[in-house]
């Protein structure tokens, strides 16, 4: 790159029209947005990692936690990323229908996991362990919660998106959408890894 | 001072009553100066009918060239702000002595210095080199616009709105009476009971949502928008500089949003992550917020030192010495920018293993800024400097710049961080890396890349007042912090018993006044440089005879920024491009597709500073009323897929034939250029 | 609502009209579910029944699979691979993972080495203030 040429090493300018495709730089940018929100989900983790063990003389995550409705939640958001893997499949044959239908089974799994969440959190709020309790309590609601409310707006964005696909069919732009939401939603999946494993398999231990 | 001893709560109002309006007559004064002021302005707007114009040609635009000039119009308002609040500071230190209050309370004395801090870094450094990177980059690597153009004008307008709902705290309520970081347990329900607190988290929310996603903007452009031919060795430094900012906003912005959300349910909803019971931990807050703080240092001063590089490298007419080492230099830093955070806290009492580690990652990061100094010396030598304002700001920038870096690593043995810490030492250190290496890097640049960005020079005599002012004043207001630092004095003091500091409180007040006449003088010099353009005007587009692509097009740039698609065959391809001849590409113009404007990010963001100041004030009704509000745009948005449009190719034949004409009346040949 | 206009000069025009993104396969899907469904069903069954004698081996284990179980959903749900988007992703994949990994071990080390330094005569815990 530093040699010193004497004649023109070729043109400047491309003056030829050229096709570019819209929406080229859509999906890295969206990957580096989910790698900005992991990155905030890593503070959520190293509160818990930090003040998880401080639980002001009050309840413990094994008086508090059920396996069995957590290993449930996760079947429900496992389920819901393999159905969202099988509507990214009937779009790529431009399926419309199919995309839908598959993009309406995942709605479904996103708000039983949302509901059973609810369940959880206001059950363990009715016990007396609300977010006030200990910073223990604190970190796990912020946890969990944030990675609630994420599926929560996911949902929203996957209604939406079923609208648009049902409006204006599998176009260009509705596919980079799909694209876009399907990492999300996948990505949210990998963070619910890290949140059974540390929070609750590692608290029941 | 009132703060109102049990805070009632309207439904209709929240925590909003009379009782928020300050009772300080200096508020007042300053109220009825920008009510005057304000209203003249708006006054001014209607009369020349000029609002339709804004909201058109600025306001909505999508356009990165005219973002980039808004973000250094709002970095520039908010500077006069923040020095403010130092001269007021600097005044209170020395009337402070011999038994006088001075003239602030305490309560308006810590409001001030935590605005300062707030308002210099989050709405003065970043919103100046945000515009920068957002000018400049698209025209150093060839392209159109920025990857995602709505998002750019819609995160302008987020910095917009954390900084009016930090100015609102001025006359509404209180601003946060905690220093800049806002550390609990002080900045906890407990000991900030009112607003300021609120103003500064949800003012720095805002704002932040703005910044995190226009770096991730600028780091696809620079990803994936490069000229043909340009790879990544291929870039100039200043784009380099500007990926490792944009990467460390990405990867540091995430880190301030979610601490700041805990201090929020803290304070909202009463859990305990920062405070001192029922487990919580107050040093886990400094802890995280530094791990945001540290990296936050260098998105400041990384953009610069790629400024820095260009000039020196035009000025001197050379090619860049060490453009490899260059590079490696930044990459270096932005990794080590994570490696280093406890510095900050070596004082916490973690103990000899965690201090000496953070000690030495602390001396080792300043080996690859040391390396860039010798880079810019080693261009700089033998070769033929113009001494023009650029280059002056650059070479006062070493020398003060390596000064601030020294008293730095002093600061990174953990044994002397003890006796220092928190002192007036650290001050002065802050600020001479701050002032002397991003504020000068911000002058160097403007007065380089004015002539771009409207056709004209800046007038040198008085940029020339300014520049002396300002670096003289820098050395006379901050050597004598050094001096008092090692005295012993801490920061954030509002009365003095000792009457022998009160000497060095004046010098230091002295070279805040000089400074105060340097930037008088900055303003003066873009006045008269307005009033001047014909005479500065510069139609040759390239006016220091630049190295780099955006000199390649005219002055300002028209709106598709290159009317053929530029490509490069090494480095300075601009350079490159003079020396073979093609400077002007001839060929049928083509249509150009281009994005359109819109208001929705205006709306979004007002939107979200509705909700902010809702969330404030405990108007539970509007905030929420808002965020849905901003949820619905925000969709309804996207049900809109007509986007862009076609600048079709006789608007473009017209625009560039007028640009041949006006290159054709120029002196004929460019100076002759040799090889290197 | 990120969209994109840019419409400009690009280095990758060989990309042509590829996204640079692999949507996966049928059978891709469906081996990246069946593993996730072992690897989460592992864990889950250890922890129910109790682990093993030692808890350090259980959580060493379930961390494992854990590990084990993210690379999967990473390679076969959002088939990340060395090569879409000229390795633009995998980098910024491994920096996000150095950057977390320097900031969850350094706050448990910079907190613990704080909470070991406090007063050790106070038993933090067992009052219920602060730990």
């Amino acid at each position: 790159m530093s040699q010193v040429h004497t004649t023109a090493p070729g043109d400047f300018w491309e003056t030829e029209p050229h096709h570019h495709e819209d929406g080229a730089s859509t999906s890295v940018g969206f990957w580096i947005y989910l790698m900005s929100d992991c990155l905030m989900f890593a503070v959520l983790f190293a509160c818990f990692g930090v003040l998880g063990g401080s639980y002001a003389a009050g309840p413990g995550p094994q008086d508090l936690f059920d396996l069995n409705l957590i290993a449930l939640n996760t079947a429900f958001l496992l389920i819901s990323s393999i159905t969202f893997g099988f509507a990214m499949l009937r779009m790529m044959l431009n399926d419309q229908r199919g995309t839908l239908i598959w993009l309406f089974i995942t709605l479904l799994f996103g708000l039983a996991f949302l509901a059973v969440e609810i369940y959880e959190f206001h059950h363990l709020i009715h016990v007396g362990a609300g977010p006030q309790r200990s910073a223990f309590l604190s970190s796990f609601f912020a946890l969990v919660g944030t990675h609630g409310l994420h599926v929560a707006f996911g949902s929203i964005w996957l209604v939406t998106l079923m609208v648009q696909v049902s409006q204006r069919g599998l176009i260009p732009a509705n596919r980079r959408r799909l694209m876009c939401l399907s990492m999300f939603w996948h990505f949210l999946d990998v963070i619910w890894i890290g949140v059974f494993t540390f929070v609750y398999l590692l608290g029941m231990i | 001072m009132a703060i109102p001893s049990d805070i009632e709560t309207t439904f209709l109002f929240g925590r909003l009553n009379l009782h928020a309006i300050p009772a300080d007559p200096i508020v007042w004064v300053t109220f009825v100066f920008v009510a005057i002021g304000g209203a003249g302005l708006l006054w001014l707007l209607t009369k020349y009918k000029w609002w339709g114009y804004l909201w058109t040609e600025w306001f909505t635009s999508v356009d990165h060239k005219k973002i980039g000039i808004m973000y250094i119009v709002l970095a520039l308002i908010m500077f006069v702000r923040g020095f403010a609040d130092a001269i007021m500071m600097r005044l209170q230190q020395v009337l402070a002595f011999n038994g006088s209050e001075g003239y602030l309370n305490a309560h308006h004395y810590d409001q001030i210095f935590t605005a300062h801090g707030v308002i210099m870094i989050f709405f003065v450094a970043m919103p100046f080199v945000t515009g920068l990177m957002n000018y400049i980059v698209p025209l150093q690597i060839g392209a159109r616009d920025v990857s995602f153009p709505f998002l750019n004008n819609f995160s302008f307008w987020m910095t917009v709105g954390g900084a009016s709902l930090t100015m609102v705290s001025l006359f509404i309520g209180e601003f946060a009476q905690t220093g800049w970081l806002a550390f609990p347990p002080l900045s906890g329900i407990g000991y900030s009971p009112y607003v300021g607190v609120d103003y500064y988290i949800w003012g720095l929310q805002v704002a932040g949502v703005g910044t995190t996603l226009s770096g991730i903007n600028l780091l696809v452009t620079i990803i994936k928008m490069r000229a043909p031919g340009m790879t990544m060795m291929r870039m100039p430094v200043f784009t380099w500089t500007a990926l490792c900012t944009n990467i460390l906003i990405v990867a540091s912005f995430p880190v301030l949003t979610a601490t700041l959300v805990l201090l929020t349910l803290d304070r909202y909803l009463g859990t305990n992550f920062f405070t001192n019971d029922l487990g919580g931990n107050p040093m886990m807050y400094i802890n995280l917020i530094w791990i945001w703080g540290h990296p936050e240092v260098y998105i400041l001063i990384l953009p610069l030192f790629g400024v820095f590089s260009e000039i020196t490298a035009t000025f001197t007419g050379k090619r860049l010495f060490g453009y490899t080492s260059m590079v490696y230099a930044t990459v270096c830093i932005t990794v080590l920018s994570y490696l280093v955070w406890l510095h900050h806290f070596f004082t916490m009492g973690s103990g000899a293993s965690v201090n000496s580690f953070f000690g030495i990652t602390t001396m080792i990061i300043s080996i690859p800024t040391g390396a860039k100094i010798f880079n810019w010396l080693f261009t700089m030598y033998r070769g033929r400097i113009r001494f023009e304002l650029p280059m002056m700001w650059t070479v006062a920038f070493m020398l003060t710049f390596v000064l601030g870096g020294m008293t730095g690593v002093l600061l990174a043995v953990p044994p002397a961080d003890f006796v220092v810490h928190n002192s007036l030492f650290l001050v002065a250190h802050f600020h001479n890396v701050i002032i002397g290496g991003v504020l000068f890097g911000c002058f160097a640049a403007v007065n380089y890349w004015w002539p771009k960005a409207f056709g004209f020079k800046l007038d040198p005599f008085w940029g020339k007042v300014s520049f002396w002012f300002w670096v003289v004043g820098f050395w006379v207001a901050f050597m004598p912090l050094y001096l008092l630092g090692l005295m012993g004095v801490t920061r954030r003091v509002r009365v003095f018993d000792d009457p022998s500091l009160q000497i060095w409180f004046i010098i230091a007040a002295i070279g805040a006044v000089m400074i105060a006449i340097g930037i008088a003088a900055m303003f003066l010099q873009f006045y008269v440089s307005i009033r001047n353009r014909e005479k500065l005007r510069d139609d040759s587009g390239d006016p220091w005879e630049g190295r780099t692509l955006e000199w390649a097009t005219s002055s300002p740039p028209p709106d598709y920024n290159f009317a053929f698609t530029p490509v490069s065959h090494g480095l300075d391809t601009w350079w490159d491009m003079k020396r073979f001849g093609q400077t002007r590409p001839r060929a049928t113009y083509i249509p150009i597709h281009m994005p359109k404007s819109t208001g929705t990010g205006v709306i979004i963001s007002a939107l979200c500073t509705i909700c902010g100041f809702a969330l404030i004030w405990y108007i539970w009704w509007l905030a929420i009323l808002s965020f849905v509000g901003v949820v619905a745009v925000a969709i309804a948005h996207t049900f809109n897929y007509d986007r862009d449009f076609h600048i079709p190719a006789d608007v473009v034949k017209t625009t560039e034939d007028e640009r041949d004409r006006v290159l054709a009346t120029l002196p004929a040949a460019q100076p002759a250029i040799q090889g290197v | 609502m990120a969209q994109q206009h840019g419409h400009t000069a690009h280095h990758d025009d060989a990309h042509g009209h590829d996204d640079g993104h692999d949507h996966g396969s049928f059978k891709s899907y469906m081996t990246g579910f069946v593993l996730s469904v072992i690897l989460t069903a592992i864990p889950f069954a250890l922890v129910m029944s109790g682990g093993f004698e030692s808890r350090l081996w259980t959580a060493l284990v379930v961390v494992a699979f854990a590990a084990a179980q993210v690379f999967v959903h990473m390679v076969y749900f959002l088939h990340m691979n060395t090569s879409s988007e000229e390795g633009w992703t995998m980098l910024s994949l491994i920096f996000t993972v150095i950057v977390v990994v320097i900031m969850l071990a350094g706050s448990l080390w910079v907190m613990y080495h704080l909470n070991t330094n406090m007063m050790p005569q106070m038993n933090h815990e067992a009052l219920g203030i602060g730990s």
